[in-house]
């Protein structure tokens, strides 16, 4: 019975998949591809294999440092602007507002070009034992793009805060949990499952804003195709195949974020 | 402080031309994208199978591949495509000028989120007013200019006044293939005098003044279109 059943929504499923026209795109996707194939130029391909591999993975290593360190931050700013004295929340709200009403880049711009142009002004620095991961372009990308999520996600994470049922948060404090009990176990884990289906969103903003990085010289994968299109004066090939990584990055970047929600239990009171 | 003086010795006018064509820009991408919204909603929600798919594939590779690589794509791609059919058809190949380019580009990408932003909000007017302009026997154009596009605007306005201030953001973008908008004069202006950091804070104040004038806008746009309307309950509370 349940094997019937489950035979036929998958044929339901299937059908519904495969309707005519769909077939009729499919083919014509599947041609294009071909003739992508075929008439374009890949020659180049085997030369950058190597390259493109480690900007893949420099891509995908700023993506999850800035969204873990990023989400680290945010927690405390959504808290500060949902409960925290006027003292934290007015901080909170201006640092939000201010990295939200300003560019990526411009940001950016100004820690890699502003500060690093400051720096060596002062000689503590330059003795100092910073100086040399200082001089590299790779932390001045992390910090700009973890500040940036950390201010979008600390928007979320208010709204997420305050929309905790007040009943879940007095049940607790009527078990008599100490407060940080309270915020481990029932306010911050209702609130990610509340944030959770922006915060998907948000990391695919993030995953689309680290080929920024590319403009102060980090190697992602971004600029591995540029570096292509310099060398090779070939426009197209490297630019359509980057935007299919980037494509294969989110699609399996939501996937996870559809399978985490799907693992947390739905009900909320 | 002398370096942002708007007479020539200052740099101050070349931060202001370039923030006026950055608002420039970013209305008429925002413009574009507007109408690229209303029609691929109209094509989502009641267009045939072949058109809501091509939507569909049309927002969803839009919103997943980076802005960066879209305005390199659309730029090349798109000027080099104009000028080839232009050679086929035995004209000169023309010179696209930069902000029509970056209007175009923005555009698109605005048009995709539009999309998604006009269809939920086309959704959450009740089905029953769009039955009864139908069942008054308007015509669809009348029926989208009378009923659906004033009765979906107060639910479109949070989400299309987000995209608004992305639009103003994403010009930036165009500094990357040399568009001289307000970020690019910026670097130039921090390149030739060295006063990185200034030049950067004032633009930042900048972009936050364009950012915090149109919220104001926004409020007082979304408080007339939601005269008449049950104030918004904040969830939870």
């Amino acid at each position: 019975m349940t094997a019937a059943a489950s035979a036929e929504a998958r044929d339901a499923i299937r059908s519904e998949w495969l309707q005519p026209h769909r077939i009729v795109l499919m083919a014509i996707g599947a041609a294009l591809v071909l003739c992508a194939i075929v008439f374009m130029r890949w020659d180049w391909l085997p030369n950058y294999y190597d390259l493109a591999l480690l900007g893949i993975w420099r891509t995908i290593w700023i993506l999850v440092v800035t969204c873990v360190l990023g989400f680290m931050l945010a927690v405390p700013l959504g808290l500060a602007q949902a409960a925290g004295p006027f003292w934290l929340a007015w901080p909170a709200r201006a640092f939000c507002t201010v990295i939200r009403g300003t560019p990526l880049l411009l940001q950016l711009w100004l820690l890699y070009y502003g500060l690093g142009s400051l720096f060596p002004q002062f000689p503590w620095i330059r003795q100092s034992e910073l100086w040399p991961i200082l001089r590299q372009a790779w932390p001045y990308a992390v910090v700009a793009l973890t500040l940036s999520y950390a201010a979008y996600e600390g928007e979320v994470m208010r709204g997420a805060f305050a929309g905790v049922p007040r009943g879940q948060l007095e049940a607790a404090h009527a078990f008599g949990m100490s407060p940080w009990k309270r915020f481990r176990r029932i306010w911050l884990p209702q609130a990610i499952h509340r944030a959770l289906p922006t915060l998907a969103g948000e990391t695919v903003l993030q995953l689309k804003a680290t080929p920024l990085v590319a403009t102060i010289t980090v190697i992602d994968i971004y600029a591995v195709a540029s570096r292509v299109r310099q060398d090779t004066f070939i426009v197209y090939e490297p630019l359509l195949l980057l935007a299919l990584i980037y494509l294969i990055i989110t699609g399996i970047l939501v996937f996870g974020f559809r399978k985490l929600e799907a693992k947390i239990p739905a009900r909320l009171g | 402080m002398e370096l942002l003086s708007i007479s020539p010795p200052g740099w101050g006018a070349n931060l202001l031309r370039g923030l006026a064509k950055s608002v420039q820009i970013a209305i008429g991408a925002f413009s574009l994208g507007i109408v690229i919204g209303i029609s691929g909603a109209w094509g989502k929600l009641y267009g045939g199978p072949m058109v809501r798919d091509l939507l569909g594939l049309y927002t969803t590779i839009v919103r997943a591949v980076p802005e960066l690589v879209l305005i390199l794509l659309l730029y090349y791609a798109g000027t080099d495509l104009i000028n080839r059919a232009l050679g086929g058809l035995g004209y000169p190949p023309i010179d696209i000028s930069g902000l029509v380019a970056g209007v175009v580009v923005l555009g698109v990408v605005q048009g995709a989120y539009a999309t998604e932003v006009i269809r939920g909000a086309i959704l959450s007017i009740p089905q029953g007013q769009i039955e009864a302009a139908r069942a008054y026997g308007m015509a669809p154009g009348k029926l989208l200019r009378r009923i659906t596009l004033p009765a979906m605007l107060p639910f479109a306005i949070p989400g299309l006044a987000n995209l608004w201030l992305i639009a103003t953001k994403d010009t930036a973008l165009l500094a990357v293939v040399g568009f001289s908008e307000l970020t690019q004069e910026t670097r130039q202006a921090g390149a030739a005098t060295k006063a990185y950091f200034t030049f950067f804070v004032a633009a930042g104040a900048l972009y936050l003044l364009l950012t915090l004038f149109s919220n104001v806008i926004i409020g007082a746009v979304e408080r007339r279109a939601r005269r008449g309307l049950p104030p918004v309950v904040e969830a939870g509370r």
